[in-house]
C-alpha cells in the first residue's frame, strides 16, 4: 500500500507541472519575447528545457524502477539480491561521458549567443542604434537621449525595429536594468559604463524594472517602455524638446535625493553636468546627499505608492 | 523580538527552578567531548531553522496577495536578509558540522577529534556569533542589505547605523569557529584513523567531511578578509569598497562569491555523504562505485573555486569571461550526475527498507535532480541574463539547498538519532512530517520557476496581480512545510517520552564503525580500537564476530580535561563585538583584552588530560553491554 502511494506521488508531479504550464503560459513574459534579443534568449532557454526534461525523465524512470523492483516485500526471492555488488566500470563511464556530451551540446549555443548579445541585433544592422543613457538612482530611473537632447524619468519611448544601445550606469548603489519582454538584463554600476542592446519588434507598452536589490525603495523602481513606430517616436521626441522644461543642475540634484519619483520629462539631459558612468562622476550623489540615507522608506502595499 | 525575549526569560526560569545551572556548566558548557559538542551544534541549528522558517513564513504571507500591507518594505528587506544569512551560516553549516562532530571520530575509530579544546572554542564562537546576529532584531535594527550585502549599498554612506555591522561582526565571529573546525577535521581524519583504515577505506561520510574541510580551509580566509575590509570601511572610514575615494565596490561581489560559491559545496558535500551512508544501509548493499563517489567529490570541490563569476554574469565582463564561467559551471553537473547514478546503482539488486531516514534520502534524488538541471540552465550565461535575480533563481537554490542540505540534515539526524540519544525517533510521526514537508516543499518552490519566467524579481516586497495564483500556491506549500517541521519537533519530544530504549549499539544493521560501540556511546568511544580490514569496517567485523571490547586488551585511556576557557573567551569576544558594532571603543578594547588574557591563560595551561582506569572502563562496558548478548 505504502509503495502504491509512493508511485502515485511521482505521477502527481508531472500532472501538476502540466496544469501550471497550461494555466500560466499566457503570462510567462520571458517565453513570449517581443524582440530579437529576447527571442534568441528564449530559443536557448527552450532548447535547454528540452534537454533537461530528457535527463529528468531518465533519472525519474530509473529511480522509480529501482525503488519498485528492489523494495523489500514479502515473498521476494533472494536471487536478485546481491549485497556485495559494488560497481560497474562500464556503466560508470557511460554516465560520465553522456553528461559530458550534453554539456558540450549546451556550451556551443551558449557561447555563440553570449557573443551575439554583445553586438546590436542582426535584423536592424542597416540602422544606427538609438543611444539611451540609463542611469539608476535610489529609487528611480533617468533616461537620457543625447542625440535628441531630452531626458525622461521613470519611462521610456523607443522606436520599433531599431536597436537601442543602452549605456548603463548608476548614481549610487548597484542596480540592474531588466525589460523581460525585450531581453535580459545587465548591471548599472557607478563609475563604470555597461552596454546593453535591446530591440522591440512589436509596438506596445512593456514593463521594465530594476531587478538587483538596492534598498528600501527597490520594489517600486520600475518604469514603462513605450515601443512605437519611428514616426511616432520622432514626434514624441519633438514634443518633449519643445514643451518640457530644461533640467537645471539644481533641479537634477534635488531629483537625486533618495526616494520615489513620478514620470517626468525634460528638454535637456543631466549629462551636461555629470556622467555617473565615469570615475569623476561616481561620488556625485554621495557628496550631495550624505545624510539622506538614514531614514529608510517604509513603503506599504505596492504599486502606485509614489502617487500619494 | 518579543518572542526572543520571552524564550530567553523562560529558559533562565526553567534552569533556575530545577537548579540546573551547575549541571549545565559542568556537563555542557565546559565540555570538550566531540559528541556533546555535536549535539549542541544540532540543537542550536534546529533553533535557527525555526527562526529562519518563521522569517520565511512572514515573507510568504506578505507575498501571497498583491497589495498586502502585512510587512512594509523595510521590514521585509530585513527579514529576507536574516532569513538567508541564518539559513546558510547559522543553520545549514552548524547542523552538518554537528553531525560531523558526533559521527566522524566514531567512524574512523578515534576517541576524540585532534584538538578537543579548539573544537569547543569553535562551537562557542559559532554560538556567540549567532547570538550577536540575532541580537540585531532586538537592539539597533536588523541588517537589510541582503545576505550577499553588496557594496556600495551595504557601505556606510548608503547604509548608516549599526545594523550592517551586526552582519559583518556576527559572521566574522562565527567564521573563525568554522575555519578552526575545518583545520580540526582535516587533522583528525589524517592523523587519528584506527589501525588499518587507509584513505580508501574511509566511510563515505568521513570522506565528504574531509573534502569539506579542505574547502573550508581554502574558502573561509577569503570571507574573513572581505568582512574585515568592509568592517574597517564602515567603522574606521577606509575606502576598500566605497564609491568615494579609490574604493572598488565590485571587489566585494568577487570576494564574497569567491567564498560564497565554495560555501554552497560546504553545505552540500556532507549531505551527499549522509545520503550515501543511508542509501547503502537501507538498500542493504555496498555503496556503488565508492571510488567514483570519492573522486567526484574531489572534482566538485576543485570546480567550486572556479565558478564564482556565474553569480554576476550580468556584470558586463564580456564574452570570454562569461563563456569560461558558463562552461566550468556546467561541468559541475558531470560529477554530480555520476553521484546520482551511483546512488541509483546502490539500490540496484538491493533490498530496500523504507524507514524515515531512507525516505528523506530517496526524496532527495528526484528533487535534487530538478534543482540540478535548472542549475545547468542558469549556468548558460546568455539565458541567465533573463533568469538573473528572478524567482527562477530562488526556486533553483531552494531546490538544491532544501532537497540537498535540509533533507540531508533530517536524514542524518533520524539515522544517527538512536546513536546520539539511545532511542529511535517515532516512525509514524517521522513519516507524517516527511510527507508534509516534501509535498509542501514541491508545492512551495516549483511554482517559483514559472514566476521567474513571468518576470517576478527576487527580494521584492510586493507582487503584481498577474503573479498572484502562483504565489498563493507557493504560500500554501510553505504552510505545509511549516506543519511538517512542527511535527518533526513534536516527534523529538514524543520519542523522548515514549520510544523504546535501544539496548544494542547497532540499530539499523549498519556498516561503518560508529555502530560498533554501545548505545549510549561511552565518553571514550571505543574500549579497544578495532583493526580495520577493509571498507565498511564494521560489516567485516560483524561477519568475523569481532568486537570493540576485547576484555584482555583493555588499557588505560587518555582523555582531555574539560575547560571553561572556550566559553569565557568567546563571551569576551561577544562583549568586544557588541562594542565594535556600536563603535564604542571603551567597550570593544576591554573585550579584546579579555580574549587575549584567555589565550595567555590557556598557553600556560599544562593540564593535558587524565587517564581512565581499566577497572572503570570494564565497569562502563559491562553495564552498557548487558542488554546486547
Amino acid at each position: 500500500m505504502k509503495n502504491i502511494l509512493r508511485v502515485k506521488r511521482w505521477a502527481i508531479l508531472p500532472a501538476f507541472t502540466l496544469l501550471l504550464l497550461v494555466s500560466g503560459c499566457a503570462e510567462l513574459t520571458v517565453l513570449d519575447p517581443k524582440g530579437p534579443v529576447g527571442e534568441s534568449q528564449k530559443e536557448l532557454i527552450v532548447f535547454s528545457i528540452i534537454l533537461m526534461l530528457l535527463i529528468v525523465a531518465v533519472v525519474f524512470i530509473a529511480f522509480t524502477y529501482m525503488i519498485v523492483k528492489y523494495r523489500e516485500r514479502p515473498g521476494r526471492d533472494e536471487k536478485d539480491y546481491d549485497p556485495d555488488h559494488h560497481g560497474n566500470t562500464k556503466l560508470e563511464i557511460v554516465w560520465t561521458v553522456i553528461p559530458l556530451i550534453i554539456v558540450t551540446a549546451l556550451s556551443i549555443p551558449t557561447v555563440t549567443t553570449i557573443y551575439e548579445l554583445e553586438e546590436p541585433p542582426e535584423s536592424s544592422s542597416d540602422k544606427d542604434p538609438l543611444v539611451v543613457y540609463a542611469t539608476a538612482a535610489d529609487w528611480k530611473w533617468f533616461f537620457s537621449y543625447p542625440e535628441e537632447g531630452i531626458e525622461t524619468v521613470n519611462y521610456l519611448h523607443i522606436p520599433t525595429d531599431r536597436a537601442v544601445e543602452f549605456r548603463l550606469s548608476s548614481a549610487d548603489s548597484m542596480a540592474s536594468i531588466w525589460i523581460p519582454a525585450l531581453g535580459g538584463q545587465k548591471y548599472n554600476m557607478a563609475g563604470m559604463e555597461n552596454t546593453l542592446y535591446l530591440q522591440a519588434d512589436e509596438e506596445g507598452t512593456y514593463q521594465g524594472r530594476n531587478s538587483n536589490y538596492n534598498g528600501s525603495g527597490f520594489a517600486e523602481q520600475t518604469f514603462e517602455v513605450h515601443a512605437e513606430s519611428e514616426e511616432d517616436f520622432e514626434s514624441w521626441a519633438e514634443e518633449v524638446q519643445n514643451e518640457a522644461p530644461q533640467l537645471t543642475q539644481e533641479e537634477y540634484d534635488s531629483l537625486l535625493t533618495p526616494g520615489l519619483l513620478e514620470e517626468m520629462e525634460f528638454s535637456s539631459t543631466h549629462l551636461d553636468y555629470v556622467d555617473h558612468g565615469t570615475n569623476e562622476g561616481r561620488d556625485y550623489l554621495i557628496e550631495r546627499h550624505k545624510g539622506a540615507f538614514e531614514e529608510p522608506l517604509h513603503l506599504k502595499g505596492g504599486r502606485g505608492v509614489e502617487d500619494e | 523580538m518579543v518572542s526572543i525575549v520571552l524564550v530567553s526569560i523562560a529558559i533562565v526560569f526553567v534552569l533556575t527552578y530545577f537548579k540546573k545551572w551547575g549541571w549545565l556548566w559542568r556537563e555542557w558548557i565546559t565540555t570538550v567531548d566531540h559528541k556533546k559538542i555535536g549535539i549542541m551544534y544540532i540543537i542550536a541549528a534546529l533553533a535557527m531553522l525555526f527562526r529562519g522558517g518563521v522569517d520565511a513564513l512572514l515573507m510568504r504571507t506578505q507575498l501571497t496577495l498583491p497589495g498586502m500591507e502585512f510587512l512594509d518594505s523595510q521590514h521585509y528587506n530585513e527579514i529576507f536578509t536574516t532569513h538567508g544569512t541564518i539559513m546558510i551560516i547559522f543553520m545549514a553549516m552548524p547542523f552538518l558540522i554537528g553531525l560531523m562532530n558526533y559521527i566522524v571520530p566514531l567512524q574512523i575509530g578515534a576517541r576524540d577529534v585532534a584538538f578537543p579544546f579548539l573544537n569547543a572554542l569553535s562551537f562557542w564562537s559559532f554560538a556567540f556569533g549567532a547570538m550577536i546576529f540575532n541580537l540585531s532584531f532586538v537592539i539597533g535594527g536588523s541588517p537589510d542589505a541582503g545576505w550577499t550585502s553588496y557594496t556600495p549599498m551595504a557601505g556606510a554612506a548608503l547604509n548608516p547605523g549599526p545594523a550592517q555591522n551586526y552582519y559583518l561582526i556576527g559572521l566574522q565571529v562565527a567564521g573563525i569557529g568554522t575555519l578552526a573546525t575545518g583545520i580540526n577535521f582535516m587533522v583528525t581524519i589524517l592523523k587519528m584513523r584506527a589501525p588499518g583504515m587507509n584513505m580508501m577505506r574511509l566511510p563515505i561520510f568521513t570522506w565528504s567531511t574531509f573534502i569539506t574541510s579542505f574547502i573550508i580551509v581554502f574558502a573561509f580566509p577569503i570571507l574573513t578578509v572581505a568582512l574585515a575590509l568592509m568592517t574597517i570601511d564602515r567603522i574606521f572610514g577606509s575606502h576598500f569598497f566605497t564609491l568615494t575615494g579609490e574604493g572598488m565596490p565590485m571587489m566585494w561581489a568577487n570576494l564574497f562569491w569567491l567564498w560564497g560559491h565554495p560555501e554552497v559545496y560546504i553545505v552540500i558535500l556532507p549531505a551527499f555523504g549522509i545520503f550515501s551512508e543511508v542509501i547503502s544501509t537501507f538498500a542493504r548493499k555496498q555503496l556503488f562505485g565508492y571510488k567514483a563517489m570519492v573522486y567526484s567529490m574531489v572534482v566538485i570541490a576543485g570546480l567550486s573555486f572556479i565558478v564564482w563569476v556565474h553569480h554576476f554574469f550580468t556584470m558586463g565582463a564580456g564574452g570570454g569571461v562569461n563563456s569560461f564561467f558558463s562552461i566550468t559551471t556546467m561541468l559541475i553537473a558531470v560529477p554530480t550526475g555520476v553521484k546520482i547514478f551511483n546512488w541509483l546503482g546502490t539500490m540496484y539488486k538491493g533490498r530496500i527498507r523504507f524507514d524515515t531516514p531512507m525516505l528523506w534520502s530517496l526524496a532527495f534524488i528526484p528533487c535534487f535532480v530538478i534543482g540540478g538541471v535548472t542549475g545547468v540552465m542558469l549556468a548558460m550565461a546568455a539565458a541567465d541574463y533573463q533568469y538573473h535575480n528572478t524567482y527562477f533563481l530562488v526556486a533553483h537554490f531552494h531546490y538544491v539547498l532544501i532537497a540537498g542540505t535540509v533533507f540531508g540534515c533530517f536524514a542524518g539526524l533520524t539515522f544517527w538519532y538512536p546513536k546520539m540519544f539511545g532511542h529511535k525517533m517515532n516512525e509514524k510521526l517521522g513519516k507524517i512530517s516527511f510527507w508534509l514537508f516534501v509535498i509542501g516543499f514541491n508545492v512551495c518552490f516549483f511554482p517559483m520557476y514559472f514566476l521567474g519566467f513571468a518576470g517576478m524579481p527576487r527580494r521584492t516586497y510586493t507582487i503584481e496581480p498577474e503573479w498572484m495564483p502562483l504565489n498563493v500556491t507557493a504560500s500554501i506549500g510553505a504552510v505545509l512545510m511549516a506543519i511538517g517541521f512542527a511535527v518533526f519537533v513534536y516527534n523529538i519530544y514524543y520519542s523522548f517520552r515514549y520510544s523504546k530504549r535501544e539496548t544494542h549499539g547497532d540499530t539499523w544493521d549498519g556498516r561503518a564503525l560508529e555502530w560498533a560501540t554501545t548505545t549510549p556511546v561511552p565518553f571514550y568511544n571505543f574500549a579497544t580500537v578495532p583493526k580495520v580490514e577493509g571498507p565498511e569496517a564494521y560489516w567485516i567485523l560483524k561477519e568475523k564476530g569481532g568486537t570493540t571490547y576485547e576484555k584482555d586488551k583493555v588499557e588505560p585511556i587518555h582523555m582531555p580535561s574539560d575547560s571553561g576557557i572556550p566559553f569565557i573567551m568567546m563571551a569576551f569576544m561577544f562583549v568586544a563585538s557588541f562594542g565594535l558594532i556600536w563603535e564604542w571603543m571603551w567597550m570593544a578594547i576591554p573585550g579584546i583584552i579579555g580574549v587575549l588574557v584567555c589565550m595567555v591563560i590557556r598557553s600556560f595551561d599544562y593540564d593535558d588530560g587524565f587517564y581512565v582506569s581499566v577497572k572503570e572502563i570494564k565497569r562502563i562496558e559491562e553495564k552498557a553491554r548487558e542488554g546486547e548478548q
